[in-house]
């Protein structure tokens, strides 16, 4: 039961709902910090910190929170946990806080924190909402990193700061090329995800087709019996 | 005041749709239709103004004397949200036909992040570039910077105002050309998302042309 349900909060997380490529939440830091893998890194893991906070304080506070005022209230706790890690990130890495420090704070605005806090957290027991947070935001950390390393190699010729090589093209750094970035990969995504689905729907009928056959010939089988049981 | 200046930067140069990434939720999910982009577009300009007339004080007059500035997200979202409240409660009254055709996108315009964005951007220029505990130096700063400029109220509002129409101004572009493409017979995998980022990347370059120029 615990194993059926961490395994559909881990592929909902990090598949079926990817944030970023299924669901297309939390836009802006994703098109923004893309061009250097580091800075989309250090934004996921951000953003990964505050959702599970969030999730877990809110969670606890489910039944405390009156219905009508629970978007304030949810607002509230994850500006103070966004607030956390802003300060965090000026004290400890000041030269990435000056890089990505306006997306940080914005980080309050953003639409998947707030949608799983409504659509999840709010309804659902402590644990599973820390869970959900983690691998949502594990999803969100993956796919941005991974545009973050795409729009890196192919418009900066580097990877994570060092250099690879001196060939660069400048449309991939720029905002034009991070929008063509987004919808390539959305699309990527899509298909490759429509294609495993179709495979898992393809082997499950089989199997179904083939539990089928055996119970069609089981039935003739003792159909038979029965038939010359009678003579 | 640099007023042919702010208002190539907001409308084209610094366009925060286009060039800040400020603000795409709406950008995507509300563009389909010409009529409900003009909408939220309008409503996003109203609250952006009013979030500058009221947040730049509180954070010049209250915040900074007191020295928690560092409160300063919790204090503007909540501001925010509380603006947005009575805004709709305001034309509910006062102009009933005004609310029915922005009120559905106003309660949206609370978690815009254009909106948070620009009392962010007003409000970091109008404190002393040198200040200890406030060096933004992002890109958006960058690009004050480059106007050799700290913010008076007046600039602030006035910014905002054209940052608003500058988000306007995308929306609706976006909106028509959406109109457009959807009537072509595009791969299936492209369909719906992938093909208006397209679409907003052709827009981006074009609009990466003023940013030369200033």
């Amino acid at each position: 039961m615990f194993k059926d349900k961490l395994k559909n909060i881990a592929l909902d997380g990090t598949v079926r709902q990817n944030p970023t490529f299924r669901l297309v939440l939390g836009t802006c830091p994703t098109l923004a910090l893309t061009s250097m893998a580091l800075d989309s890194l250090v934004m996921g893991i951000a953003v990964t910190f505050v959702l599970i906070c969030s999730n877990v304080i809110i969670s606890l506070l489910r039944n405390i929170i009156p219905d009508r005022v629970r978007i304030p209230c949810f607002i509230v706790i994850i500006a103070t946990f966004v607030t956390i890690v802003c300060m965090f990130m000026e004290a400890v890495l000041p030269a990435l806080y000056e890089s990505i420090g306006m997306f940080l704070s914005l980080i309050v605005v953003n639409c998947i924190i707030l949608g799983r806090a409504e659509s999840y957290a709010s309804h659902n027991p402590v644990g599973y909402s820390a869970l959900d947070g983690l691998f949502m935001g594990l999803g969100f950390t993956v796919s941005i990193t991974l545009m973050g390393i795409v729009r890196e190699i192919l418009g900066k010729g580097s990877l994570f700061g060092a250099e690879l090589w001196s060939f660069k093209i400048g449309f991939f750094a720029s905002s034009a090329g991070a929008f063509l970035t987004y919808g390539l990969f959305i699309a990527i995504f899509n298909v490759c995800y429509n294609a495993v689905d179709r495979k898992l729907k393809h082997k499950h009928a089989v199997k179904e087709t083939d539990a089928h056959a055996e119970a069609v010939a089981e039935a003739q089988a003792e159909a038979a019996v029965t038939a010359k049981e009678a003579e | 005041m640099d007023v042919f200046g702010i208002i190539v930067a907001a409308l084209f140069a610094n366009n925060f749709v286009l060039s800040q990434f400020l603000g795409i939720c709406p950008f995507l999910g509300v563009s389909k239709k010409t009529n409900s982009a003009l909408g939220m577009g309008l409503a996003v300009t109203a609250v952006m103004v009013i979030t500058c007339v009221v947040t730049y004080p509180i954070y010049v007059f209250v915040l900074m004397p007191l020295g928690i500035e560092y409160l300063n997200i919790i204090v503007f979202i909540l501001v925010i949200a509380s603006l947005v409240q009575i805004l709709e409660m305001v034309l509910k009254k006062f102009s009933p036909g005004l609310y029915s055709s922005l009120g559905i996108y106003l309660p949206l315009v609370t978690t815009n992040c254009a909106i948070l964005g620009i009392a962010k951007v007003v409000t970091a220029t109008a404190v002393d570039m040198d200040s200890a505990h406030f060096v933004f130096k992002n890109v958006i700063f960058g690009k004050f910077v480059q106007f050799g400029m700290q913010m008076s109220l007046g600039e602030a509002v006035f910014s905002g105002l054209f940052y608003g129409l500058g988000f306007t101004l995308a929306i609706v572009l976006l909106s028509g050309l959406r109109q457009k493409v959807d009537k072509l017979n595009i791969a299936k995998p492209l369909r719906g998302f992938p093909i208006t980022m397209i679409t907003a990347c052709f827009m981006a370059m074009a609009f990466y042309i003023f940013s030369l120029m200033a």
